[in-house]
């Protein structure tokens, strides 16, 4: 057991993406994938514990290292991002996009009442979004969803790990 | 306008549409969007439009329509509700429900930038090569239009105590100097932002430069970086 918990840790470590379950077991022939998840949660405990400088997330259909978000003005010394920074527009057609999914521009557009065009150009040029097909409609319009790389950069596990939105009675003090 | 009005526009009362107007509007008289005041939010609506269109803010196809929604709105309510039996589901429904969908995506969008945000707040192990400066002391980063139009100011602020500019017949147009700024650059390779503004330069001058250099940029003719530590902006000659 101890074993393969810092096979898994090694991994981690070296993987490029968030690593799967699945994709373990295929390494680690003979482990029960039973085996597989008690060993993450137990690192996970282990980095909680710890309270060091970083964590284990699921995200993505699979685990990954990251920092814990209380360092991240030190890890901007050190590195510089690309800036993520997303303009509220553009955060509104994604959680659109996201909780609508799969969605054509007109849903989009008649939901935010304002043209999407070029928004949605920038969100699939930074791969949040993709498109899935053309719905089978008059004027074929493309169908729109989110991306692996979405689930990534927002820190989910999948789709239904998306936050519930808020009642409207609360909305009122929102943004 | 007279010359002690500010010119100013102020971006956080541009609304990137209309149902973000209608939004601002419900929050700011506190009413609820299941008992809409309609004939206050309509005369409230067309006054914001009125006042964009006073400000030389395009005012888009998209607030016209819902401008007229609400006109139509407040006529069917006007109507006494028996003679309409069949029919007497409550007319602003028809805006309470987009209203409705529209919150709950803002709502979702809030969430959703609070996260851990990879990039923002939490870091993988292997950034990417381009994100990783070795040696900050040295980076530079590309400045953007924004800083340039910082240092612009700071250097207007110099000049000019109060802040105003005003405009003569320039005296030297800004082709000449870019003439001017390509020979500074022939015999230097590069020059800080700073050094092209000379301490007695009057207003004039100092917008011709900026121009110059906004029109370098555009041409390709130099790129321009800023110091992350020192903030310099300096020009380089390509």
């Amino acid at each position: 057991m101890e074993e393969i918990k810092y096979i898994i840790e090694s991994l981690l470590l070296v993987a490029e993406e968030p690593l799967q379950i699945d994709r373990i077991n295929n390494i680690l022939t003979g482990a029960e994938k039973k085996e597989i998840q008690n060993a993450l949660a137990e690192l996970s405990k282990e980095y909680e514990a710890r309270k060091g400088g970083f964590f284990l997330r699921e995200v993505a259909g699979g685990y990954q290292i990251r920092t814990r978000p209380e360092y991240r003005e030190w890890i901007k010394r050190l590195i510089q991002p690309k800036t993520l920074r997303l303009s509220r527009a553009a955060l509104e057609t994604l959680a659109i996009i996201a909780y609508k999914q799969p969605i054509i521009r007109s849903d989009i557009e008649h939901i935010r009442g304002v043209n999407c065009g070029g928004i949605l150009r920038m969100l699939l040029e930074r791969k949040l979004i993709r498109v899935l097909g053309r719905k089978e409609i008059p004027g074929r319009p493309l169908i729109y969803a989110t991306t692996k790389q979405f689930l990534e950069v927002f820190d989910l596990k999948n789709l239904k790990d998306l936050p519930t939105p808020e009642e409207i009675e609360t909305m009122g003090e929102a943004s | 306008m007279t010359p002690d009005e500010d010119y100013r526009v102020r971006l956080e009362d541009i609304f990137e549409g209309p149902m973000d107007l209608l939004v601002h509007l419900i929050k700011k008289h506190e009413v609820d969007i299941y008992d809409i005041p309609i004939a206050l939010i309509t005369k409230q609506y067309l006054e914001y439009l009125e006042w964009m269109k006073a400000m030389n803010i395009d005012v888009a196809g998209d607030f016209l329509v819902m401008a007229s929604t609400l006109a139509h709105i407040k006529s069917r309510m006007l109507i006494p509700a028996h003679e309409n039996e069949n029919d007497d589901e409550d007319p602003r429904l028809e805006l309470v429900r987009p209203l409705e969908e529209y919150l709950r995506m803002k709502s979702a969008a809030e969430r959703l930038s609070e996260r851990d945000l990879l990039g923002e707040d939490t870091f993988v192990r292997n950034p990417s090569q381009e994100d990783y400066l070795l040696n900050p002391e040295d980076a530079v980063i590309s400045v953007g239009l924004f800083e340039l139009i910082d240092a612009f100011q700071k250097i207007l602020e110099n000049i000019t105590p109060g802040g105003r500019i005003e405009i003569n017949a320039d005296t030297i147009t800004v082709r000449d100097r870019i003439v001017q700024i390509v020979d500074i650059f022939e015999a230097r390779g590069s020059v800080t932002f700073n050094e092209l503004f000379s301490k007695n330069a009057d207003k004039s001058e100092v917008i011709v430069t900026f121009l110059a250099i906004l029109e370098m940029v555009r041409l390709a003719l130099v790129q321009i970086v800023q110091h992350t530590r020192s903030g310099i902006i300096r020009l380089f000659y390509l």
